[in-house]
């Protein structure tokens, strides 16, 4: 494993970041990223850079290496070479679970709920690094148990309004009805406090007046938790409408980089979309 | 509906449950000591009392692993021989040191139960950190082993303290502990303990019960619960979020092995001889029949069927010869129960009104 240690000179494409956040340092970079499954390259010379609060989309074909992706920023792959560097610093050895305490959290494109827990254990379950409290504290049921039960309750109650799912909080996840259950998984990600949220296909399967709703939700969710957001989306009207930068991904490369006009109207774009027009 | 009803009723279900539980056995308890002192109960029923205490504290310390934590155990005897045997042997010698019956009860219990606790630790630390089905593997195979290491176990205690030998040869006898003259022997190798003062009481095994209901029961809806059962549920998720899988899912085990050692200790203490062959596999695999009968990951389940496959087989004793057989028929027709559509809708129809009637017993 050739792991590139911090810092190597990389020729870096201009970088991908909303005005504002210009002046502030990068939340994610990632720096010739790659990944190698026996021969095939799933994914090659990866850079890109996410600004503090920008939301940004990653899209392409399917089997581009969209996920894979979101497998090697959490460490459920480990990258063959490249760097990333998250809030500046090399996460080079966490595992999955010190990656989200660091600060990024992901949701899943086939929904991964606690189904047998209720929807408020689900997110309070997604607290757990934030609590204290040790195991003869929770047996014995001390008062500083009850002290942090009451605090994460309350917390859950408030993150689930956001969706307006204050009144499932007692019903069991799995049985949501599907739109929910994407909801509460973003929910749950956002309940361990992160500083980049990773949303795997958020809309898949929602009708277009969810879709709408879910817009604006990633947008104030944006604006109230002052997060970064990178998001893999089939659905264009979503990703032109709310991302801010756009990645577009084929073969496992970056073939284009840019704000959603410019990726638009980018012929290599349409091209991996829609293929290459006959000559007349 | 008075006032107390009305809170009970506004408290969270699973809340209710517990404390229906709860309710159920102190409420068995009481019964029983008086049925007890009044005289209504054969010697039979009589000796059956404490076992039936060990075994409801196995079933439900079981169901801490592989109902909650969702990981199967096919070792769970082994765990309480580890603590009968050591709660014995403590016991035996402290028997001039501390007179009271009581007491040494329950320093014996405490003692099997920390045994147990760091067996569990070693048997979990290695296998617990693998995904799949390998603690039954291990487990199953810790079982046998424990039930062989036992055997060859030759334990005495006079003036100068405790002497242990590991008769591994097969040559050893009691004769080489070199005991003094008034010194004693606990465990002669393969006859196992013998000349144990019995001291386990019903009180013992009530409030063993009663401790291991609070340990299970306030563990599952502590952080710590929530975290274990969504490991059961998604250990993918759960990486995600942050959890140390292996820290969880040790902490269930060991919690689960610590209580099966107490229960173990208490059993031990019951009986003037114990060998180490009534821990094995059989045992485990009977335990484990009680969780999936009771429903796993549901604690008055295990207490229910715990207390009901004790009592059946020696009620029918003469048809003792076909335990294993009816156990078998027993948890597949449970299976079939539980995941057949068919066989559910069928049920449901027989009980119209079974909605309402949890309700009550919540």
């Amino acid at each position: 494993m050739t792991q590139k240690t911090k810092l190597v000179p990389v020729s870096r494409e201009p970088a991908l970041l909303p005005e504002r956040d210009a002046d502030k340092s990068p939340v994610l970079e990632c720096i010739d990223l790659g990944i190698t499954f026996g021969g095939l390259k799933a994914v090659d010379s990866f850079n890109i850079t996410i600004g503090r609060t920008e939301i940004a989309g990653l899209i392409g074909p399917n089997g581009a290496g969209k996920t894979t992706i979101f497998n090697l920023l959490t460490k459920v792959y480990q990258p063959t070479h490249g760097t990333i560097l998250l809030n500046g610093k090399d996460i080079h050895g966490l595992s999955t679970a010190q990656i989200n305490r660091a600060g990024i959290a992901r949701t899943f494109q086939n929904i991964r709920l606690f189904q047998n827990l209720t929807v408020e254990e689900n997110i309070t379950t997604a607290m757990d690094t934030q609590m204290h409290y040790n195991m003869v504290d929770g047996i014995l049921h001390l008062p500083r148990y009850w002290r942090e039960e009451k605090v994460v309750h309350e917390r859950a109650l408030e993150l689930l309004s956001i969706f307006h799912m204050e009144k499932f909080a007692d019903a069991k996840a799995g049985s949501l009805p599907y739109g929910a259950q994407r909801r509460l998984e973003i929910l749950r990600a956002l309940a361990t406090n992160p500083c980049l949220l990773l949303l795997d296909e958020p809309a898949a399967g929602m009708n277009p007046s969810e879709t709408a709703e879910l817009m604006e939700n990633i947008r104030s969710i944006r604006d109230t938790f002052k997060i970064a957001v990178l998001l893999i989306e089939h659905d264009m009207n979503l990703v032109m409408n709310i991302c801010e930068g756009i990645a577009v991904l084929n073969f496992g490369r970056i073939i284009a980089k840019g704000s959603p006009d410019d990726i638009q109207n980018n012929p290599e774009v349409i091209e991996a979309y829609l293929g290459r027009k006959k000559e007349a | 509906m008075t006032k107390a009803k009305k809170k009970f009723f506004s408290l969270k279900k699973t809340t209710r449950i517990d404390l229906a539980t709860y309710l159920g056995v102190i409420i068995a308890f009481v019964v029983m000591t008086v049925l007890k002192d009044g005289g209504a109960l054969n010697r039979k029923t009589l000796g059956l009392l404490v076992p039936i205490c060990c075994y409801m504290s196995m079933a439900v310390s079981l169901n801490l692993t592989v109902g909650i934590l969702g990981e199967l155990s096919l070792g769970h005897a082994g765990f309480m021989s580890v603590g009968a045997f050591s709660g014995v042997i403590v016991s035996q010698s402290l028997l001039t040191a501390v007179p009271s019956a009581p007491v040494r009860l329950a320093i014996a219990m405490i003692v099997g139960a920390s045994f147990a606790a760091l067996v569990g630790l070693l048997v979990g630390t290695p296998v617990l950190r693998l995904q799949g089905d390998y603690l039954a593997i291990v487990t199953l195979a810790f079982g046998e082993i424990i039930a062989d290491l036992v055997n060859c176990l030759i334990v005495g205690y006079d003036a100068s303290g405790l002497h242990i030998l590991f008769n591994l040869s097969g040559k050893k006898t009691i004769d080489d502990l070199g005991l003094d003259a008034a010194g004693y022997a606990i465990i002669k190798g393969a006859q196992g303990a013998t000349g144990t003062k019995t001291i386990a009481s019903f009180t013992a095994g009530f409030v063993l019960v009663m401790l291991t209901l609070v340990i299970v029961l306030n563990l599952t809806r502590s952080r710590a619960g929530r975290a274990i059962m969504a490991i059961r549920d998604n250990h993918i998720a759960a990486q995600s979020i942050g959890l140390n899988l292996t820290k969880y899912k040790l902490m269930a085990f060991v919690t689960s092995a610590a209580l099966a050692g107490a229960a173990g200790a208490l059993y031990g203490l019951n009986y003037s001889s114990l060998q180490s062959v009534k821990f094995n596999f059989n045992t485990s695999i009977l335990v484990l029949v009680f969780v999936v009968l009771g429903g796993l990951g549901n604690i008055w389940g295990s207490l229910l069927s715990a207390a009901a496959l004790t009592i059946l087989p020696e009620a029918l004793r003469q048809f003792a010869d076909y335990r294993m057989l009816v156990y078998a028929v027993v948890l597949i027709l449970v299976m079939l129960a539980t995941n057949d559509p068919q066989f559910k809708t069928f049920f449901a129809k027989l009980l119209p009104h079974r909605h309402s009637a949890e309700e009550k017993e919540g």
